[in-house]
């Protein structure tokens, strides 16, 4: 057995000791050093510039600005084509639409002298009005896309004239009917945030021509296959004439699903013929990426006296600031992997504006609207069942998705179009609930514990869901190669971001052709040398990648079978995965394989997978945690948090363990800690890891994460996704447990100490 | 400035510009397991050993290791590849991309307590961010090297 196993990564050790294996590690040693300008304004037009100082610096190769690259108006979304996000970026742009902005590239032998020219472009600058608060965004009179050269590759309901770069609406029954005929109706307002990815490694790209001329990019990216097919057509030149090369990545999260640095250092190489390497600042890493859309989420729901919920009406304004990407499937997600966990309802309805600001951009991060959407709708959940005099827990019981049942928004919602009607064939969420509650002891802790006259503690919890994959949309794919001695190499599209999905991948191939996982070498994320892949998105790497390396791996072993036959004459032979077994004769595959090649038959053995998602089977999970108040300061901490998860089979119950860890900490920190923050002229001041609070490993207790067992039929050896689930319960489980603790409702994210202290006082 | 480095028991003699950083002039060398992550003096992703000092390298002047016994994780591999088998064994190395700090910071502290408790572990680790991991893999790998390295 391959799978279920906990092996150690196939790469950990290598990383552990600091071999070279991220992108700036293997960027060429003469690479120019190249680097962005950026606009100091949140809204400007740039009226003249000129590079002429900077060139005229001796180590300065090349500088460009918007005058000398492509005009063309693209999405940086890196997503599969054709885009759900609208097209309102250049690679430079005439006009700067927030702080952080790309004015003008910069390349050089040594970065002093880089740094040198930057300071010596001069810009003029027409400073434009700006849009900064979103709440005000919608039909302002300041337009953040006033050209009106952006647009859509289908309806997205993309209105620029509007501050609009995506719409979405949809309702399932009748609404209005359906509320009035409600014993009780509540409505709440939730604020989230704009978090900030931060992953250790800052984004970096390479680019140089190899030996034959071609243009190689080597870019910690998430979506090597999309970055070659949005660089060729934007820089205008053949697909075939680039290479993208994901190395190791330190951390993405989504962070890196879309382009940052790659038309950079592509333009500086292709106007010098030189190699060269950008490496983002932290700086640059926070104000110039982007951060998670922050959102305004009305909530309004209907229920019985008797727990029986209704109806469900969501209103979200969705912040994507300076650019739209990811800003229509971002919204959608909110509503499509939060409001199935309640599918018994009569009438559900799902809206909301996407606006235009001039602010860091929104873009894909783990959880992607859900975790948004999750904190709103458990919030609400508790504060219904609070109002209904009806024990939370039980309310769950009463309302929530069963194995076997579905919910009509699979079929209506999907990311960008819509969805994939499906039944959900393992969901174990009432065994999650169970579980999560009983490990952290609810029935003794709920609502509150008294610690002394100043400390109190509040238990709090909240059920969630993600998806695995985008239906129809995500496709991965695999290639197995036999070589004598009876190794494989096993090449993926896949793009493994630290999540160890090379690993799982080798486990599922393992385990399909019955070897060992010391016997499959696996090479992923290489435009060149591996199959195509999708990314790493959306949760599908285990799921829809996996099935790829699985039917891969089958007919491999048949083919192996296959010429077994032929070498013995038989047409009954059988490979376990070691031997080559036919009648009395048995040959071992080392031998078989070297035979393969160097005497009989001599033909090489190869076999192909590939796979697209017909469902997005989602995995469940129930958080539940415990928490401190100090109503003195308003202190909060979280004592411990309990996960219980359904993510069907876990290929490696380690690995799987770490994804839920992890993530459940980016939602804490989502929680208590995180928020990018402007000032009122859109200045993003807390830049660094200084000030910008990344949970350290002091900050919270214990996390005890439980998977229950369940199996997914569709899925590669029954494996959902494990991903992006844990940072979706945190938000409502804490704010829950507040509550509890305090009868205090805090519905904005973050939720600090001073905004329970002045909750407390007031 | 002529400066000689002592790195890992080999002498460099590098030409280095006032205000650059041992970070920077260690990668020129070839020592990648020396990583930025910041430029605050604020993941401890950088961490390296000068005269036997937990150092951030993002903040040291290469011009004041003049003369000075610098230690990255390229010269301890032993040692550290010791302590990564229970890391690695818990698959708490996630993107990696903070481990060479991490061990550099463990083992600095290992050298000044052969028996440190966890809590001690984690205030001195506590400038070490992982974005990835949740911390937790990492501690029940680091308990266990202990437990082992006891008995
Ligand atoms: S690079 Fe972050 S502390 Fe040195
Ligand atoms: S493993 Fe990615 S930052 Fe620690």
């Amino acid at each position: 057995m391959s799978v279920k196993k906990s092996i150690p990564k196939v790469d950990g050790l290598g990383l552990m000791l600091g071999k070279p294996a991220y992108t700036d590690d293997l960027a060429p040693r003469d690479a120019l050093i190249v680097k962005v300008l950026r606009s100091p304004y949140a809204h400007a037009e740039i009226t003249s510039i000129d590079v002429g100082l900077a060139k005229d610096i001796p180590e300065i190769k090349c500088a460009l600005t918007h005058e000398n690259v492509p005009d063309r108006v693209f999405t940086r979304a890196g997503q599969g084509y054709p885009e759900p996000s609208p097209y309102d970026a250049r690679i430079l742009d005439k006009t700067l639409r927030y702080i952080g902005d790309a004015v003008a590239i910069v390349a050089g032998i040594t970065e002093n002298a880089v740094d040198l020219a930057i300071s010596k472009i001069k810009v003029e600058y027409k400073v434009l009005p700006a849009v900064i608060n979103f709440e005000n965004a919608l039909d302002s009179n300041v337009l953040v896309h006033a050209q009106g050269d952006s647009s859509s590759m289908f309806p997205i309901g993309h209105d620029p004239s509007r501050n609009l770069a995506a719409q979405y609406s949809m309702q399932i029954g009748d609404m209005e009917e359906t509320l009035k005929n409600c014993d009780v109706v509540h409505r709440s307002t939730f604020y989230t945030q704009a978090q900030a990815h931060a992953m250790t490694e800052p984004h970096a790209a390479v680019a140089y021509y190899d030996f034959q001329g071609r243009l190689t990019i080597i870019s910690s990216t998430q979506t090597p296959f999309h970055v070659r097919r949005i660089l060729a057509k934007n820089l205008d030149v053949p697909l075939s004439t680039i290479r993208v090369i994901k190395p190791r990545l330190g951390g993405g999260y989504g962070g890196k699903q879309a382009i940052h640095g790659e038309f950079f250092v592509a333009l500086v190489t292709q106007v010098t013929k030189q190699p060269a390497k950008l490496v983002y600042s932290r700086k640059e890493v926070f104000r110039s990426t982007y951060t998670r859309h922050q959102m305004r989420i009305d909530i309004k729901a209907g229920a019985m006296k008797d727990g029986t919920l209704k109806a469900i009406d969501v209103d979200i304004l969705s912040n994507t600031g300076a650019y739209g990407e990811h800003a229509l499937t971002v919204l959608m997600v909110a509503g499509s992997k939060t409001l199935p966990l309640y599918n018994h309802v009569d009438a559900v309805a799902f809206r909301g504006d996407v606006v235009y600001t001039n602010l860091t951009p929104g873009g894909a991060f783990r959880g992607y609207g859900a975790v948004q959407g999750n904190f709103a709708l458990e919030s609400m959940m508790d504060e219904l069942a609070g109002i209904l005099e009806i024990d939370p827990v039980e309310f769950r019981r009463l309302n929530m998705i069963k194995e076997g049942e579905t919910s009509k928004i699979f079929e209506v919602m999907g990311e960008g179009t819509e969805g994939t009607a499906m039944t959900v064939d393992s969901c174990k969420l009432d065994e999650c609930l169970d579980l999560a509650l009983k490990n952290l002891d609810w029935k003794n802790k709920y609502p509150r514990t008294v610690v002394d006259e100043n400390r109190v503690r509040g238990v709090g919890f909240a059920i969630a869901m993600q998806g695995s994959g985008i239906p129809y949309i995500d496709m991965a794919s695999a290639i197995l190669k036999l070589n004598d001695d009876g190794f494989f190499n096993l090449l993926v599209g896949a793009t493994d971001l630290g999540t160890g999905s090379d690993t799982i991948l080798v486990q599922i191939a393992a385990e399909t052709l019955g070897v060992s996982v010391d016997k499959i070498i696996v090479y992923s994320s290489d435009t060149d040398l591996t199959p195509f892949d999708t990314g790493a998105y959306a949760s599908s790497t285990t799921y829809v990648s996996g099935h790829g390396v699985r039917i891969a791996a089958e007919r491999m072993k048949e083919a192996i079978v296959d010429k077994a036959n032929r070498f013995f004459g038989v047409d009954n032979a059988t490979f376990d995965g070691k031997n080559i077994v036919a009648g009395d004769q048995t040959i071992s595959l080392d031998e078989f394989s070297t035979s393969l090649y160097y005497s009989e038959q001599q033909e090489q053995l190869v076999s192909h997978g590939s796979y697209v998602g017909k469902k997005s089977p989602p995995p469940y999970m129930a958080g539940a945690c415990e928490v401190e108040v100090d109503k003195r300061t308003g202190r909060i901490k979280v004592i411990e948090y309990f996960a219980a998860v359904d993510c069907g089979t876990p290929i490696n119950p380690n690995l799987a363990r770490i994804q839920v860890e992890g993530a459940l900490l980016q939602g804490i920190g989502m929680t208590l800690y995180e928020e990018v923050k402007y000032t009122e002229d859109g200045h993003l001041f807390n830049d660094s890891f200084l000030r910008y609070k990344v949970p350290t490993r002091m900050e919270v207790g214990p996390m005890h994460v439980t998977f229950v067992d369940s199996y997914e039929p569709s899925g590669p050896y029954g494996a959902k996704s494990v991903g992006e689930i844990g940072i979706d319960t945190p938000p409502a489980a804490i704010a829950n447990a507040i509550y509890n603790a305090t009868g205090v409702r805090l519905r904005a994210l973050p939720i600090t100490s001073e905004s329970l202290w002045r909750e407390l006082n007031k | 400035m002529e400066v000689t480095l002592i790195i890992n028991g080999n002498r460099f003699s590098v030409s280095a510009a006032p205000d650059e950083v041992l970070l920077d002039t260690l990668r020129k060398l070839g020592y990648k397991s020396v990583k930025r992550g910041c430029d605050s003096t604020s993941c401890g992703i950088c961490n390296i050993h000068v005269d036997g000092k937990l150092v951030p390298s993002c903040a040291f002047l290469t011009v004041r290791a003049d003369q000075k016994e610098i230690t990255t994780l390229e010269g301890v591999q032993d040692k550290a590849k010791e302590i990564a088998a229970y890391v690695t064994a818990e698959g708490a190395e996630q993107c990696g991309f903070c481990s060479p700090g991490n061990l550099m910071t463990l083992i600095s502290l290992f050298n000044e307590n052969e028996n440190p408790t966890m809590e001690e572990v984690k205030h001195y680790l506590a400038g070490n961010l992982c974005r990835c991991s949740g911390y937790e893999g990492q501690h029940r790998g680091i308990a266990k090297y202990l437990e082992v390295k006891k008995a």
